[in-house]
């Protein structure tokens, strides 16, 4: 995480770092790594807490994959196996559907995000203009503010623009984040100055340095911010809830809710469900681990 | 000449400031009409009554917000949403740091064992609440259908531990515990990652053993992770809303045993639902606890905490 605030550490430095960064390994690995007895304590500790942590998982995927006749009886045991259920959950229980439509309104909101913070976050880090701190403080302010304190007024907002039940709706009020406006800027104040000045020197605009010298040089930060503004917005929960009412634009957390309201007395179908709606961010995040914790950490940098 | 001068420097002060506002402005838009105007418009449909629809509306006075804040209701909710908060927070970071320090070693397939833990964090509010809704549910339910394990708590099937007031909020706390272990195993592993070696290895010298070393290391090295962490918890406690609405619709009634200040605001069941009046209220005083939590949590800790370099 360190290498995002000194990116321009130069060829040389980095080098460096690496050897220094192997030498640190190697004598950690020494120290580091148990043995014996306190080897077997340790592995056996890791499996037991794996074990708590994995049990709603496992429960749950069981239940999926059997018949409806089975499901109660040894809900430990996996000793009956059918994908006719998932199949009930993609087709009656639309998730095939649902998961289409969090899919769009998440794509929309994470491209959106990711270029409405580059923008603001440019002009705070690179400009000079009057007015700049104070606007920049209504921008920290938004942040202190919980998305749960502003729905009921949102809700007639969308509402009086014709948007309850669309996918407008869902999307409009988040096309942008001051987190990402606020974690871009600090990036792009690392950016050294004399970059800039030559850049200009040379003719080359602000939306050109942008363009094609800032935003390779805090392409790691971009990823980390459109995963985090993606899962913000696939697990968005209650705005959903308050804003569709028709069946056709449900995204997969409401959606799921009403799969579960609708069938209490069929748990393998409901966990069906949960099973589809989980894979899709299951398989992401194995991909993309590193701009995840990339993202969890920036927030915690500074406090 | 040197007003001459004074023109230019004017002019290159306010040369970027069109290019700014037009790279500003998508921004600022969206947050100024779906964060800070909501906001105060809130503030003022706090002190009003609506008709049903959240038309009609009349005011009443800034005194609504203390007849709120002094309501039966409001204070239960208050009063549920602290008892989670206290249940869920201290929990969730115990466990998360507990976790991180048993996966902090190297070990053949660590990465694995890395990867189970932090899993949690890819289930939304809705797919833990389902998988802990399956776990505990009385009649349908896995635990309720283990024969050794009803047998030795027979509460888990009568009346179901979602259902009796006494252990219902202790179950939401705990699938939202488990939900939010995945975050706070991340950040705690990556917080561990930056604490330099060759301070355990002096301690080590020194002759300080594990336990000493943790408390003396570990934990104040972790400073702004687990200030960072315990903020985010708690404000995540107190924004409680899919786990309560899908576990236990507020209930069990009439105590309203799991009723949150969020769900308090926005459930199916909540005797506020239909007055758009009544429930901005509710939103603010949400967003005015929250922010003085945090101040309190930055105030109180943060000042003891050390950040390096």
């Amino acid at each position: 995480m360190a290498t995002d605030t000194a990116p321009v550490a130069g060829e040389r430095g980095r080098e460096a770092m690496a050897v220094a960064d192997d030498a640190e390994r190697r004598r950690v690995r020494r120290f580091d790594e148990p043995t014996g007895l306190r080897r077997a304590g340790r592995y056996l500790l890791l499996f037991v807490v794996a074990f708590i942590v994995l049990f709603p998982v496992y429960t749950t995927v069981i239940a999926a994959l059997k018949p409806s006749d089975k499901v109660l009886q040894n809900p430990l045991l996996p000793d009956a196996f059918t994908l006719e259920v998932l199949g009930d959950a993609w087709t009656d229980g639309r998730l095939g559907r649902y998961l289409l439509n969090s899919l769009v309104v998440a794509v929309v909101v994470t491209v959106a995000q990711v270029v409405t913070s580059v923008l603001a976050a440019y002009a705070f880090a690179l400009l000079e203009f009057p007015g700049k701190r104070v606007l920049f403080l209504a921008f920290v302010a938004t942040l202190l503010v919980p998305l749960e304190a502003t729905l009921v007024v949102n809700f007639d907002t969308v509402d009086s623009l014709g948007w309850v039940n669309t996918y407008q709706g869902l999307a409009v009020p988040f096309l942008a984040t001051a987190f990402g406006v606020f974690l871009l800027r600090q990036v792009f104040l690392t950016l050294p100055r004399d970059l800039r000045d030559a850049a200009a020197i040379d003719g080359v605009g602000h939306l050109g340095f942008l363009r094609h010298v800032a935003l390779p040089l805090v392409k790691p930060t971009l990823g980390a911010l459109a995963l985090f503004s993606f899962l913000g917005s696939w697990n968005q929960y209650l705005w959903p809830n308050l804003l569709i009412s028709e069946d056709d634009k449900n995204t997969v957390q409401s959606g799921l809710r009403l799969l579960s309201k609708a069938n209490l007395d069929r748990p393998n179908l409901v966990m069906a469900g949960t099973v589809i709606a989980a894979v899709p961010i299951f398989a992401a995040l194995l991909v993309f681990q590193r701009q995840l914790v990339r993202g969890l950490t920036a927030g915690a940098v500074k406090g | 000449m040197s007003m001459d001068a004074e023109r230019r420097r004017r002019s290159r002060k306010w040369a970027d400031f069109p290019l700014a506002m037009a790279m500003i402005a998508p921004s600022a838009v969206v947050l100024g009409v779906f964060v800070l105007y909501p906001l105060g418009r809130a503030v003022w449909l706090g002190q009003q009554r609506c008709n049903n629809f959240g038309g009609n509306c009349k005011s009443q006075g800034f005194g609504q917000y203390v007849d709120l804040f002094r309501s039966t209701e409001f204070q239960n909710a208050l009063l549920v949403t602290f008892k989670f908060a206290l249940l869920t927070v201290p929990l969730g970071l115990v466990a998360g740091v507990a976790l991180a320090v048993l996966a902090d070693k190297y070990l053949r397939g660590i990465g694995a064992f890395r990867a189970i833990f932090s899993s949690t964090v890819a289930t939304s509010v809705a797919v833990a609440s389902l998988m802990w809704l399956f776990l505990l549910q009385p009649s349908v339910g896995v635990l309720a259908n283990v024969d050794w394990f009803n047998g030795l708590f027979p509460s888990v099937k009568d009346p179901g531990w979602l259902q009796d007031p006494g252990t219902a909020l202790t179950a939401v706390a705990m699938s939202s515990v488990w939900a939010s272990l995945g975050f706070t195993f991340i950040l705690v592993t990556a917080g561990l990652q930056s604490v330099p070696r060759d301070l355990y290895e002096a301690a080590a010298v020194d002759g300080a053993g594990g336990v000493r070393q943790f408390w003396s290391i570990t934990v104040p090295m972790l400073g702004p992770t687990l200030l960072f962490v315990l903020i985010v918890l708690t404000t995540r406690a107190f924004q409680a809303y899919g786990e309560v609405d899908l576990l236990t619709d507020g209930g069990p009634q009439p105590q309203d045993s799991t009723t949150t200040i969020t769900y308090f605001v926005y459930g199916q069941n909540s005797p506020i639902q239909s007055d758009a009046g009544l429930q901005a209220a509710g939103a603010v005083l949400l967003f005015v606890i929250l922010l003085a939590l945090s101040a309190l949590q930055l105030g109180g800790i943060g000042r003891r905490v050390h950040y390096g370099d």
